[in-house]
């Protein structure tokens, strides 16, 4: 597979003040994407995660290093809008990402800008709006929908450019467990079926546990890069750097240590439920 | 309660009145609004009026609605009436007098205050049917098309309508926004209702004040997001591409038809 994001030594420093020294958020990132992956980022608040997501479609450019997309350097500003069509992105908040009051109209949003003809944005309009389940809403005005139907739209809106990456700027932060939930099997079924690549930023470990791999960040670095199994079983060290695992994970992580002989890198409940029934047997 | 406020007053239909195209929609109404000032003869007035009634009719938006916006201007009707009626100079039919002063009703006063009386609700009907019958959105597009041809002398006719559409789109976002702050104020024993009108306005602003930096995040936001869906690459389409077609010239050939007839009516 080839990579759709490389990212060589990149490093990143906010406000570049006279004396040309501003404050490092990201140190001497190298990471590459592959087409169709599915990576969760996680990592407390301020180590730069949000930042790194910044740099795939070109919002922030590197201090240092380089980020191409699709084998387009970010900091060359000819392919920005190339870029930006094929790295899209959803944002935190999803009252302050909707441009237009209908639905339908914010989906259409980011076609119309690319220029294409009325019939092909009407038809990627529908497909999206299928795609995330909210054909049913597209003549509403979108001010009456609950955060994660938002949301859903705002995934719509990013994937009616048919992008190759969609980015998740931890889109799930503001919503309510229902939410989160209806967000990440639209995210999952995009991945899946429409070979879209997906990077998740996020706090909840349950969702990064979807993902075929996680990458931890912690002071502008990337301290773990591997699949979720791997990375949460590591427990003790994620806890050094302010995180949790999940909720399932830390539970047999627990038994565990009271002596039960149990594997502790499940990840969902059904797995540690296999784990204690075995142990009956 | 605040974010129950109404933006316009459209009323959803699909009469023909509401499928006219929004832009010759406003050309229409402006030429509408341009005539009822030109009015003189009572024929004229009978004309238009019964023209007006008919366009209610076909909007089949309920009279109860354009009666209500008719009610804030009833102050303005009383005292321009009056003032014609004793103003208007001419052969008095009766006069008497007010203290000092010699007050004398002429025909010709009759006849003007009835006529402006006329005038003016003909001229708030009319235009009260187009905010009823075309959408906000509808508005914001026949504004841009309508502006278009200034692009020329540097008039920015897309990023104008771009702006009043967003607007639109947040006044049920920020009005949220302000009822949870009130709450929240009240919560702490905020005392908003009672007081003059100076100590509600003070009271307002613990309320507008974190209304005002939020605003701005939420536009910092959402320019970001603009951006990363290529917000001002190049040329922009549109989804819903409507053109003037013959129902659009119907409707002009209809009121062109009836200024003419009232326009006549005037000068006989």
């Amino acid at each position: 597979m080839s990579s759709i994001i490389e990212i060589k030594n990149l490093s990143f420093a906010y406000g570049d003040g006279d004396d040309g020294i501003g404050e490092t958020v990201l140190d001497g990132i190298s990471l590459e994407i592959e087409e169709g992956s599915f990576t969760a980022v996680l990592g407390r608040n301020g180590c730069g995660k949000s930042t790194l997501a910044k740099h795939f479609n070109c919002i922030n450019l590197p201090s240092g290093g380089s980020v191409c997309v699709l084998g387009m350097d970010t900091a060359d500003e000819k392919n920005l809008f190339r870029i930006r069509s094929q790295a899209g992105m959803v944002f935190q908040n999803p009252d302050n990402q909707m441009v237009a009051a209908l639905v339908e109209d914010e989906v259409a949003f980011a076609p119309e800008n690319l220029g294409l003809e009325p019939e092909e944005i009407r038809r990627r309009v529908d497909e999206a709006l299928e795609t995330v389940g909210m054909s049913e809403y597209a003549l509403r005005p979108s001010a009456g929908l609950s955060g994660g139907q938002k949301q859903r739209v705002a995934i719509a809106g990013v994937l009616a450019m048919k992008p190759k990456l969609i980015i998740l700027d931890e889109a799930t932060a503001m919503l309510d467990p229902k939410g989160r939930k209806e967000v990440m099997s639209a995210v999952t079924k995009i991945n899946r079926m429409q070979g879209a690549a997906v990077v998740h930023i996020t706090h909840y470990m349950e969702e990064a546990a979807l993902a075929d791999r996680v990458i931890v960040m912690d002071g502008g670095r990337i301290i773990m890069d591997d699949t979720p199994r791997r990375v949460f079983s590591r427990t003790e060290e994620l806890k050094a750097v302010g995180l949790n695992v999940p909720q399932v994970t830390y539970a047999a992580h627990e038994l565990k240590k009271a002596g039960i002989n149990i594997r502790t890198d499940v990840l969902t409940v059904e797995e540690l439920y296999r784990e204690l029934t075995a142990l009956r047997k | 309660m605040i974010k129950d406020i109404t933006i316009g007053q459209y009323i959803y239909g699909t009469s023909p009145l509401h499928k006219l195209e929004p832009w010759v929609k406003i050309v229409l109404t402006l030429v509408y609004a341009a005539v009822v000032l030109m009015l003189k003869a009572p024929a004229a007035y009978a004309v238009y009026f019964a023209f007006t009634a008919a366009a209610v009719l076909i909007s089949t938006v309920p009279v109860k609605m354009l009666l209500k916006g008719l009610k804030p201007l009833i102050w303005l009707f009383a005292f321009t009436s009056v003032f014609n009626l004793f103003l208007t100079p001419g052969e008095p039919l009766c006069s008497f007098r007010l203290g000092a002063l010699a007050v004398s009703i002429s025909r010709a006063g009759i006849k003007a205050s009835v006529l402006l009386a006329l005038r003016l609700t003909l001229l708030v009907m009319g235009t009260s049917l187009l905010t009823l019958t075309t959408s906000p959105l509808q508005l914001t597009d026949g504004i841009e098309k309508l502006l278009k041809p200034l692009a020329g002398i540097k008039v920015p006719a897309h990023e104008i309508a771009m702006m009043t559409s967003i607007a639109i789109r947040f006044i049920p976002t920020i009005g949220e926004e302000a009822d949870r702050l009130m709450k929240a104020q009240k919560a702490r024993g905020a005392d908003m209702e009672s007081g003059g009108i100076f100590k509600r306005a003070r009271a307002m602003t613990p309320i507008l004040i974190p209304l005002l930096t939020s605003a701005f995040r939420r536009a910092d936001e959402l320019a970001v997001a603009m951006d990363a869906r290529c917000y001002g690459g190049g040329k922009r389409t549109r989804m819903k591409v409507t053109h003037a077609g013959r129902r659009d010239a119907a409707a002009a050939a209809v009121l062109a038809a009836v200024s003419a007839a009232a326009l006549i009516a005037g000068i006989i």
